[in-house]
């Protein structure tokens, strides 16, 4: 049993955790390239700028004297995330919008999102420094340890209080994303445009509009899934720019353009990472009893070192790219 | 006074002009039928009204208003439709989701146009849950056409309806087009089947290189010899 | 056009004698060897990416790939190592390799004896595991084995001339173009662009962690010059700031002559047949294709020649600054900024790609103490004002760079998209 504890602790909960911020990070990156079908390498910046605006306001509110039942983090987000909208729509107008309207190639965009990439992280460092930052230096990190000695466990199961918000959050985003496309005239409008721009131009859609939703939710997701980031660990200038692969694959491996894809496989992503890394000579320990002495389990049986962890995602990426490259649940493929 | 009149229209995709003075008058009884050799500007014609390109001399007047240039967004609401040749349904959406992309600019209740088109069409009621990806060619027409006529048009524009559709299709298709005119929608179309679409024409247009050649009704332009002989295949 | 270029190359060079007055030349002269060895990296990107259309941004693991074979094979020889066990372990390994690749191999081919479908597919997968866990079986306790002390920590180096090591730099960044160039070149512009990145990142978590082949993070230095050392210099009697700038001026001579020999050759190949055809697929593929030109096969053929360039360059900056030290490679300093040199030079022109390179590296390089300056400048005027100094103008102006390298490249699209020295388009009949 306490294996069995130990295998949720390590690779469920963890798994789940990098999943949904893979997850949240994908939708932006897949919803910009169903609309604007170009690959959007700024998002770790919406990422980690809607991560610092939140800290900024958790701040604020901490040097206000505003205690909160729940962490400041998830209090100030959706503040935060309205700025953040702000931000990638401003974005859009001051950096891509003038090169759309020239006919610039995808590719351009491509380049220009590099730029935009730069110039964000350059301002970040200039005004935050290269170090990192916590939101739990005020208020105390609530963990939860549940005991499970009843049934037979000599460990308790861990989670943080972050953790399980993060999970419920990202649960209610999805599924409030979810009926949005399905039930509502403008998220029908976002799909109408993924599947075919022309023909959502000539039926009347406004598509200034739709790509300004776009931008808005992009941007209030990055900085979820920044936010959420930094919650969990800590916040730094290049929190996301080192996750923004692995939230690439997620999205290329669910199919770019498709949002349940994206969930998909940002779960996908976040759980291989996980289970690559895990240790199973600690779940198969009780084999050595009898096991025989020759077969005995060396002290870390992984599929592949720790050092290796962010690789996982490029080999699943490359080898998606290779057998299947329109993902899983069939994008853009040309 | 004409539902949309077409005076000297000179445009194109930047560079030289694909349209150099196109004159066309529609009311809205007509069913406009646009012929003529490729390349004479005759899908140019109806992008050019649906502002999908530039149009850099002449009016294009709707209801007494010149709206050469406006985009797509500002015309569905004022009574056009368009329904392009290729490509021109939401192929990963159902067949219902497409209606309601045709009445995207309509604020108000649109299920009483939904069904007037599910009448028409009463395939489209059968399969409104189905990808439109999954219908034949001949269906997938259907629901261009059905889109296009959820925003209630006056004015419906066509670019070749019939392309690519088995003769028996063609035939059902042109006979939805005489039934939605018949509703009080004046019909604007280009078409390659010339002499089977100008029989049932109140108006021809036989253009080439971007300009009106001959015009007429469209029995006339049929028995035209002339016409016969160089843009209808003798 | 001619004039411009001149004008601006003239420009370049007013430049660089303003930064030797006001820098000091020691400063001025690295950079300026330095700049050569990114205008070889940025003629090979300006190969892939201007004359074959090709988006390659795993630059990072080029240069890597370059740096680690000119330390192998101009490092000192290490004699524990090759006096312990470790040559005999890692040949095990190297066997224990070749097993599991005949294994995969087999299971490839498995058809052949009446497995298809699913069961090929899972006895593949199935394979590749063996394969893995056979070779991690060996490699492991070989690297752990050399790692030690008993092993000699490393495997060394070679012991042979750096310029054999800037060879083999290029001659092993084809290898691997070849292989990435056979894997993801099929794939659309995007795509290409993602899995170069993720190669490139898979290359440098390879290099920093396999610490028996490359020292990892432990670094390795000091790296010989091809040319005579400052030191040597003084040996014969001259004094300190002499003898570096003697033994610098000889390194750039030697970089200025490989690269003017790579400029004079890839010239020469772009304005012949092989040229017009690289424009030709570039520009249209569909119709390159119908005229039997074999499109995969040039634009791999592309690749590999951008490629070797690329590992030349980089195996010229390690060799220049004498340490290898994998946890200084980084995507924006490394990938980015040589296609920013390419984008603002113009691409698909030598001579932009060369201007961008050097303007470029002179701008990455000044922007620190230039808004150091600045900020000084500022915080005393804001001291005066009694606002108070600006805290920690160092770490900030260091950060400087990456923005101004942003801003540069979002002006170059918006103003001037087709660089500053753009391609000259012939009109061929």
């Amino acid at each position: 049993m306490t294996e069995l504890v130990f295998f949720t602790n390590q690779v469920i909960i963890s798994g789940l955790v990098l999943g949904c911020i893979y997850a949240l990070g994908a939708i932006g990156i897949t919803l910009i390239f169903g609309i604007l079908r170009f690959a959007h390498f700024a998002h770790s910046e919406l990422m980690t700028g809607g991560a610092f605006i939140a800290f900024l306001l958790a701040s604020a509110f901490a040097a206000w004297g505003i205690v909160t039942p729940i962490p400041t983090g998830f209090v100030v987000l959706p503040i935060a995330m309205v700025l953040a909208a702000i931000l990638a729509l401003g974005i859009d107008k001051g950096f891509y919008a003038p090169l759309r309207k020239r006919g610039a190639k995808p590719v351009t965009l491509l380049i220009a999102s590099i730029g935009v990439t730069l110039m964000i992280q350059g301002l970040i460092r200039l005004f935050f420094g290269a170090g990192s930052y916590s939101f739990f230096e005020t208020e105390p990190k609530e963990v939860f340890r549940f005991d499970l000695a009843s049934i037979g466990s000599t460990r308790p199961l861990v989670i943080t209080e972050p953790q399980v918000l993060m999970i419920l959050v990202t649960f209610v985003s999805v599924l409030a994303l979810h009926f949005f496309l399905t039930r509502s005239r403008l998220g029908k409008a976002m799909r109408a445009m993924a599947d075919n721009a022309d023909l959502a131009q000539v039926s009347g859609i406004n598509t200034a509009l739709v790509v300004r939703v776009t931008w808005i939710i992009a941007g209030a997701l990055g900085c979820m899934a920044g936010t959420m980031l930094a919650l969990d660990v800590t916040l730094k200038p290049d929190l996301a720019f080192n996750i923004i692969l692995p939230i690439f694959a997620a999205a290329i491996v669910g199919g770019l353009g498709q949002a349940y894809g994206a969930i998909a496989g940002g779960l996908l992503i976040g759980f291989a990472e996980t289970l690559a890394v895990f240790n199973w000579t600690m779940v198969l320990r009780p084999l050595n009893a009898i096991l025989p002495d020759w077969m005995q389990l060396p002290p870390t049986l992984a599929l592949v070192p720790t050092e290796y962890k962010l690789t996982v995602a490029f080999v699943i990426l490359v080898v998606t790219l290779l057998v299947r490259p329109t993902g899983i649940f069939k994008g853009a493929s040309s | 006074m004409p539902l949309i009149e077409l005076k000297h229209v000179v445009g194109g995709y930047g560079g030289a002009p694909i349209l150099n003075g196109v004159n066309m008058a529609i009311e809205k009884t007509d069913i406009g039928v646009i012929v003529g050799p490729n390349g004479a500007g005759k899908s140019t014609t109806l992008k050019a009204i649906f502002g999908l390109l530039k149009v850099t001399g002449g009016t294009i007047e709707f209801g007494g208003e010149n709206i050469a240039n406006s985009l797509p967004d500002k015309l569905v609401p004022k009574g056009l439709s368009f329904v392009p040749q290729e490509k021109n349904v939401f192929t990963s959406m159902t067949v219902e989701e497409n209606l309601e992309m045709g009445a995207f600019t309509r604020p108000d209740d649109f299920s009483g146009t939904m069904e007037w088109v599910y009448e028409m069409f009463p395939v489209l009621r059968e399969k409104r849950r189905q990808p439109a990806g999954e219908l034949s060619g001949g269906q997938r027409q259907m629901v261009a056409m059905g889109r296009a006529l959820m925003s209630k048009p006056s004015l419906l524009m066509l670019d070749e309806p019939s392309a690519g559709l088995s003769p028996r299709y063609v035939i059902e298709i042109f006979e939805t087009i005489q039934r939605v005119n018949k509703e009080g929608v004046g019909i604007l179309m280009v078409e390659q089947n010339a002499r089977q679409a100008l029989a049932f024409a109140s108006k021809g247009f036989v253009l080439a290189s971007g300009q009106n050649r001959f015009t007429g009704t469209g029995a006339e332009l049929i028995a035209d010899p002339e016409v016969a002989k160089s843009f209808l295949g003798g | 056009m001619i004039q411009r270029s001149l004008t601006l190359f003239g420009g370049l060079f007013v430049l660089i004698l303003l930064m030797g007055w006001v820098m000091g030349l020691p400063f001025t002269s690295s950079r300026l060897v330095e700049a050569a060895a990114y205008a070889l990296i940025a003629l090979g990107l300006n190969i892939q990416w201007g004359y074959g259309g090709l988006f390659n941004f795993g630059i990072m693991g080029f240069l890597m790939v370059g740096g680690a074979a000119v330390t192998f094979i101009s490092f000192p020889v290490n004699p524990v190592f090759w006096a312990g066990e470790g040559p005999a372990m890692l040949g095990k390994a190297l066997l224990a390799f070749a097993v599991g690749a005949l294994i995969v191999l087999a299971a490839r081919k498995s058809d052949r004896i009446g497995i298809t479908g699913k069961w090929k597919t899972a006895l593949t997968v199935l394979a590749w595991f063996i394969g893995y866990c056979l070779y991690r079986s060996q490699i492991d306790p070989a690297a752990a084995y050399i790692e030690s002390a008993a092993g000699g920590g490393w495997i060394g180096g070679l012991g042979g001339h750096p310029v054999l090591g800037w060879l083999f730099g290029g001659v092993l960044a084809a290898g691997i173009a070849y292989i990435v160039g056979k894997i993801c070149l099929g794939l659309r512009t995007d795509y290409l662009a993602i899995a170069t990145i993720g190669i490139s990142e898979i290359i440098r978590a390879l290099i920093k962690n396999m610490d028996w082949l490359t020292r990892g993070t432990l670094t390795v230095s000091p790296i010989p010059w091809p040319t005579p050392l400052p030191q040597a210099f003084q040996a014969s009697g001259m004094d300190g700031s002499t003898a570096l700038l003697a033994a610098r001026s000889g390194y750039l001579l030697l970089a200025v002559i490989v690269l003017a020999i790579v400029m004079w050759l890839i010239s020469r190949a772009y304005a012949g047949p092989w040229g017009r055809m690289m424009r030709a697929i570039r520009d249209n593929h569909i119709a390159a294709t119908s005229m039997g030109k074999n499109v995969t096969a040039r634009q791999l053929e592309i690749f590999v020649f951008g490629s070797v360039l690329m590992g030349i360059g980089g195996a010229m900056l390690v060799s220049f600054v004498q340490i290898f030290d994998p946890s200084s490679y980084q995507p924006i300093n490394h990938t980015f900024l040589i296609w920013v040199m390419v984008i603002v030079g113009g691409a698909g022109n030598n001579w932009g790609a060369l201007f961008g390179a050097i303007l470029l590296w002179l701008i990455w390089v000044i922007s620190e103490p230039l808004s150091k300056a600045v900020f000084d400048f500022v915080s005393t005027w804001s001291t005066q004002f009694g606002w108070g100094a600006i805290p920690e103008i160092e770490a900030r102006s260091a950060q400087m760079r990456v923005f101004v390298l942003g801003l540069v490249i979002t002006i170059a699209l918006r103003f001037a998209p087709r660089g500053l020295i753009p391609e000259v388009v012939k009109r061929e009949r």
